[in-house]
């Protein structure tokens, strides 16, 4: 169960899709040149294949353990995090000013794909951190940024995001956490589930994030406000000292990611835990909402992410694993059941999803790289209607695909794939999670089409829909037999697209629209990551017509572009006739009927 | 004290070596390449010597293409100060190799050379003896520990009859066996650093050393295939079939 990164894809895709060369070109990310961001892939593929994946499976066997407040993580989490922080990889995306190393979003997914796909569980730790420090860096005062960024970008603190009650988990009006104003601070009252490495042996002090309502707060969302929450209070050096009236009750019992341990936290239990508001009171939710883009797409990152995990098994045991006399294979040594066509579909689906959602992933953080340092004020708006855009894709498609992919995973493993000491099973389980936590596709769908497809009168996904043409016309450009093939299919699969995003913009109640916006969000998803692999093909093509040497790879581009057109795209196509004809039917039952 | 450490691009460990369809050598374009395992092992040595005050310099040297230079930046990303290149796109044999390393010896005066007890490509192991003879330095090979005694080093070798110690007089060469450390990790912000130290590339011409070659390669095959085992009834049966089949005994 080892886990080799895939440098040269993701190098494929950032050089050649999406144009790291472009972003490098941005004032601040002079920095991010090719050979810069080569050498910082191959050390993280040396790390997350040499010590974040080796602790994978045991980590999930043994589990992070809960003891009277107290969690310990699996055995070599303490050394593994140790390196994590001292190698600096926690640092990687953070501004300069608080010990960050600046670099674009787009290598900072490209690195944190590597951790996923070697140790998911191991992975949310600096992922929450990151959430964390994002909020603070964009809302805090300077005071609270002086205190608490530098040591939380180093990674020897962590952060937590603490949002969701049991009565509040999608719908956050219903929090019901109390702030009391006191003094210089507030006295922060209440019970919180759901908190990733709430507790944990990591680090030096957990900066918790929390939303509460103040005394006299306005109803409903508009009067949650947002406080920092430290574990451990500062002393006057800056250095933690007092315990904090902060208290993990429990951890959770999962299907999944056992190693991150899920918290219920419990605060104020001896008179009030002191807390810090974030910028200003009653504005909680919408700063939450800044950093929700970058929080949903590193949870999007996590879905293909473990899929690329559970793809490299898959291979590994259908080449080995025997089993009757193949259909491709060619001699007597050549009879593993990778082939068997079926086989071949399964790896094939698998690898071009995994290709297609990586482009859409990175592709989105380079639009926010845009959005956050071009010149031009008008580039700047497009682009983060773009990456705002592509946001809910990412998250929604590539999380409830990755489910799928590492089931398929599974299914190439035959019963040995049921079997837990396999390992197949441990990526299905920790893949369950990604389409429900940051929240759920249907969550990200009314996103899709309302904040992001409404709002602007479809401008965003107009602009969208129409550069998917132009990528189109450059397809019909060359004869070869494979461009033909995907443009065939691009084609149509744009038009039900428009389509649908028409139909969409048409509905004067916001009910149908809600029936068919999963559907929506999926068609969007798929035909988003036909859109990359078109490009992907493209640029191999170029490559090649350069006279670049390495024509099996870049012939594998266009197979695997090809075979996704021919696989998924259809899929777009006939997205548009559930949306459009199921959206009545699905609400037709009465419910007390189901 | 400067240390100047061998650092050569070769392929990397974790690739499948094919053999190039004109069976002229092996095939390297297109493949991922990496810095030489024994190589990695020396930058971590020089390094943990620097940290323990014993050295202020360490020079990453490789000698090969030019995108040896990426080796070399990997050796800066570890820790090392500056980096030389030798340049050339010919494969060099090992006494040329040495005869170069003996010419930046006398550049830069190093009171240690440590370079890796071989490559992976080659496995020819001879640039750390060669270079020896030719500069008159003392060597100390195969080398599984270190430890500074003055101006003298006692170092532990594996040899086959188990471990040696011996002592040598500075300046020496010390080339390196598996055991000697485990090398780190590049940090993320000496990665970035790492590009703004100095590298200094030189033709392999300007140096003057003359790197002509004595052997000709006639051909490279894949080794043979092994063919599947047999099990025996018997030891005397097993006797007899290394005696007589595989002629071992």
């Amino acid at each position: 169960m080892t886990y080799t990164a895939p440098v040269k894809d993701i190098s494929f895709v950032l050089n050649n899709v999406v144009g790291l060369a472009e972003v490098a070109k941005l004032p601040g990310f002079e920095d991010a040149s090719p050979d810069l961001v080569e050498a910082i892939l191959e050390e993280s593929a040396k790390f997350t294949g040499d010590v974040l994946a080796p602790l994978n499976w045991s980590g999930d066997q043994q589990g992070s353990q809960w003891n009277d407040g107290v969690v310990t993580t699996p055995d070599g989490w303490q050394d593994a995090y140790k390196q994590f922080v001292e190698n600096g990889w926690g640092s990687l995306s953070f501004p300069p000013e608080f010990g960050g190393q600046g670099l674009p979003m787009c290598v900072s997914a490209a690195v944190q794909e590597m951790w996923h796909s070697a140790n998911m569980s191991f992975g949310l730790c600096p992922l929450l951190t990151q959430g964390a420090v994002d909020a603070i860096a964009h809302h805090a005062s300077d005071e609270l940024k002086q205190l608490y960024l530098p040591k939380m970008v180093e990674g020897v603190w962590s952060g937590t995001m603490n949002l969701t009650e049991p009565q509040a988990g999608s719908d956050l009006a219903a929090v019901r956490t109390r702030a009391e104003p006191s003094g210089d601070h507030y006295l922060i009252k209440g019970q919180k589930i759901y908190i990733t490495y709430g507790e944990h042996d990591l680090t030096e002090n957990i900066v918790h994030l929390v939303l509460a309502r103040l005394p006299d707060a306005p109803e409903g969302v508009k009067g949650i406000s947002l406080f920092i929450v430290p574990k451990f209070l500062l002393n006057d050096d800056g250095t933690p000292g007092e315990l904090n009236d902060v208290n993990c009750v429990s951890i959770e019992h999962k299907l999944g990611i056992h190693a991150s341990p899920t918290c219920v936290m419990s605060y104020g239990d001896k008179g009030g835990a002191i807390g810090y508001v974030v910028g200003k009171e009653n504005h909680g939710l919408a700063y939450m909402f800044t950093m929700m883009n970058q929080a949903r797409h590193a949870v999007g990152v996590e879905g293909y992410g473990i899929a690329e995990r559970a793809y490299q098994q898959a291979v590994s045991y259908a080449r080995d694993r025997k089993q009757g006399k193949t259909l491709l294979g060619k001699n007597e040594d050549d009879q593993g059941i990778i082939n068997h066509p079926d086989v071949r579909r399964i790896l094939m689906t698998m690898r071009s999803t995994i290709e297609a959602m990586r482009g859409l992933g990175l592709e989105c953080a380079a639009a926010f790289d845009q959005a956050r340092r071009h010149p031009d004020a008008d580039t700047q708006a497009k682009m983060q209607r773009r990456g705002e855009l592509l946001t809910p894709l990412v998250k929604g498609w590539s999380t409830e695909m990755g489910v799928e992919l590492c089931s398929l995973g599974v299914q190439v493993h035959g019963g040995m794939g049921f079997i837990e000491e396999t390992g197949a099973a441990q990526f299905l389980r920790d893949s369950r999670i990604a389409p429900i936590y940051e929240g759920t596709t249907a969550i990200q769908a009314n996103d899709l089409i309302g904040r992001k497809t409404s709002r602007d009168g479809g401008k965003g996904m107009g602009e969208l829909l129409s550069d998917m043409r132009a990528t189109l016309e450059e397809l019909k450009q060359h004869d070869a037999i494979a461009f033909q093939a995907i443009s065939k299919r691009l084609e149509p699969a744009i038009a039900s697209a428009e389509t649908a995003t028409e139909w969409m913009l048409g509905q004067n109640d916001a009910t149908l629209p809600a029936a068919s916006s999963v559907e929506f969000l999926m068609m969007l998803g798929r035909l988003a990551g036909g859109w990359m692999m078109a490009r992907s093909a493209l640029a191999a093509k170029a490559l090649l017509d350069a006279g670049d040497s390495d024509a099996e790879y870049l012939g594998a581009k266009i197979i695997l572009a090809r075979y996704y057109a021919e696989r998924m795209l259809p899929l777009v196509e006939s997205s548009l006739t559930i949306i459009v004809d199921s959206a009545q039917t699905t609400i037709e039952l009465d419910e007390a009927l189901l | 004290m400067k240390i100047i450490v061998g650092v050569k691009r070769v392929l990397d460990y974790n690739v499948k070596a094919r053999v190039k369809a004109d069976k002229s050598g092996i095939e390297l374009a297109n493949v991922k390449m990496s810095m030489n395992p024994f190589d990695e092992i020396a930058v971590e040595e020089a390094l943990r010597i620097k940290e323990a005050g014993h050295a202020e310099e360490v020079i990453a040297v490789s000698i090969g293409p030019s995108q040896s230079q990426e080796t070399i930046r990997t050796a800066l990303a570890m820790g090392a100060d500056r980096g030389i290149l030798i340049e050339t796109d010919e494969l060099l044999e090992p006494l040329a190799i040495a005869k170069l390393f003996k010419h930046v010896v006398e550049q830069e005066q190093p009171g240690l050379v440590i370079l890796g007890k071989q490559a992976i490509d080659d496995d020819a192991n001879q640039t750390g003896q060669m270079l020896s003879a030719l500069t008159g330095m003392s060597q100390a090979t195969f080398a599984s520990k270190v430890e500074f005694d003055g101006d003298h080093l006692k170092v532990t070798r594996e040899v086959d009859a188990g471990l040696e110690s011996i002592k040598v007089q500075m300046p020496t060469i010390i080339t390196t066996d598996l055991r000697l450390n485990e090398p780190r990790y590049a940090k993320l912000p000496n990665i970035m650093k790492a590009k703004k130290k100095p590298l200094e590339i030189t033709p392999v011409a300007d140096t003057g050393v003359d790197v002509s070659s004595g052997l000709k390669v006639v051909e490279v095959n894949e080794p043979p295939k092994r063919s599947a085992g047999v099990i025996v009834n018997s030891v005397a049966e097993l006797v007899e079939k290394l005696r007589n089949e595989a002629k071992v005994i």
